[in-house]
């Protein structure tokens, strides 16, 4: 082992987010966060999910037959999916029926089944479990961040608790709606890329095409 | 068969899986550099959804829901907490089994298609469109409906998407945001246009 254990955690925060930089998961980071709680039931999904489901694999993964490996894989994580799904329905009714079909879609995440194929299949248990929970996280601080901004300028509240008081209860803040629609979760996400990028230099893409300026020419 | 039409009106514009819903993001963003691998792999999605959605949607009435299995004999069964795993491993297996009669019958076909088609597997807006059809509880010809226009909805997508990008890289972009973020900004710029689509009824 070359990375320390602290190192699995802390990597996939900024340095090797799976959005920002492995484009993994972004199905799902899109459209939970237009509110934070339902942002913040999913990424403790997220992370339990693909903590456990990397410690599971790299127990097995001694005694999973390559060729179908990918199905035992599919296996072990729809499991503990359907796991979470019957805990958030039994304890968060209300959020389960605004998340609908995302829980579900976990499954499809490529942030869990590429973490097991990338990771868990080559390492131990405890480093595997360390790297799920750490690429969980890296998921959830982006959800997080972008449900913050969708929120407080969205409707003028955090968690539900008003900050701004919109106009239509007396208060000053006029909200964006923008915010709460579809679009404006690609548009954070790409200026979040954007601010990354600009922040670790080393993560912009080379560009396919060059302008000829005149001297060059 | 106005509601279908209707259902495939919806499906196709205003509740787009790409577009609206952020299905098949991670496919739909590194797939779209050109127009013809988008175009191969949006008919690929395209005719995976429509089998696996009414595939699983006979899964769901004669077996999983409450009551179905009283054709066995067993009336108070309900196995939906089963549906996840039983969906997934729909998708996967038919699309193996596509795979390979593409691959026997159709080779031209499967040249095209082939490198798509294990990638489909994993692609949200298949498992999505079927876990919707459970949501909203389509009987047979309402998931086959759904299944084949929310494929086409997403195809196109896809297409518009590579069309886009095939003109952009030659414009001057800052350099943080080449690549991957403009390809959101320009995603959310069609999600925005979409959205137009929404007050359309028919």
């Amino acid at each position: 082992m070359s990375q320390t254990r602290k190192e699995l955690l802390i990597d996939p925060l900024v340095d090797n987010n799976p959005i920002t930089l492995q484009v993994l998961g972004i199905c799902s980071a899109l459209a939970v966060t237009s509110s934070l709680n339902v942002a913040f039931v999913m990424s403790l999904a997220v992370i339990a999910v693909c903590g456990f489901s990397s410690l599971f694999i790299s127990f097995l993964r001694h005694y999973i037959p390559n060729s179908i490996r990918i199905i035992v894989q599919m296996v072990i994580i729809a499991s503990l999916v359907i796991l979470v799904d019957q805990i958030i329905k039994a304890y968060a009714y209300e959020i389960s029926k605004t998340l609908s079909v995302f829980v579900g879609l976990i499954i499809t995440n490529c942030i869990v089944m590429g973490r097991a194929e990338a990771f868990a299949m080559k390492n131990k248990p405890f480093e595997s479990f360390v790297d799920g929970v750490g690429n969980g996280l890296g998921y959830s601080l982006l959800l997080m961040s972008v449900g913050v901004i969708r929120e407080l300028f969205g409707s003028g509240s955090l968690f539900g608790v008003m900050i701004f008081e919109p106009v239509s209860n007396g208060g000053w803040y006029v909200p964006n709606g923008l915010l709460l629609l579809p679009p404006s979760a690609f548009f954070i996400i790409g200026f979040i890329i954007w601010g990354v990028r600009t922040w670790k230099k080393s993560q912009v893409e080379a560009r396919e095409y060059k302008i000829q300026t005149l001297e060059e020419h | 068969m106005e509601g279908l039409i209707s259902l495939a009106v919806k499906a196709i514009f205003v509740e787009n899986l790409a577009l609206s819903f952020f299905l098949g993001m991670c496919t739909f963003i590194a797939v779209s550099k050109k127009i013809s691998t988008a175009i191969g792999l949006g008919i690929s999605v395209m005719i995976v959804q429509s089998i696996t959605v009414p595939a699983n949607n006979i899964i769901l009435s004669y077996l999983l829901k409450p009551g179905a299995l009283a054709w066995a004999g067993f009336p108070d069964i309900d196995l939906t907490f089963l549906g996840l795993i039983s969906y997934i491993g729909v998708i996967a297996a038919l699309v193996q089994i596509l795979e390979m009669i593409l691959d026997k019958y159709f080779p031209p076909l499967y040249n095209a298609l082939g490198i798509f088609l294990p990638l489909i597997t994993v692609n949200c807006a298949i498992l999505g469109g079927s876990l919707f059809m459970v949501e909203r509880d389509y009987n047979f010809s309402e998931a086959t409906t759904y299944g084949i226009a929310s494929g086409f909805g997403w195809a196109l997508a896809i297409a518009t998407m590579a069309g886009v990008r095939e003109k952009l890289k030659y414009s001057d972009i800052p350099d943080g945001l080449q690549g991957l973020g403009i390809t959101f900004i320009t995603a959310g710029l069609m999600a925005m246009a979409f959205m137009c689509f929404s007050g359309v009824k028919l």
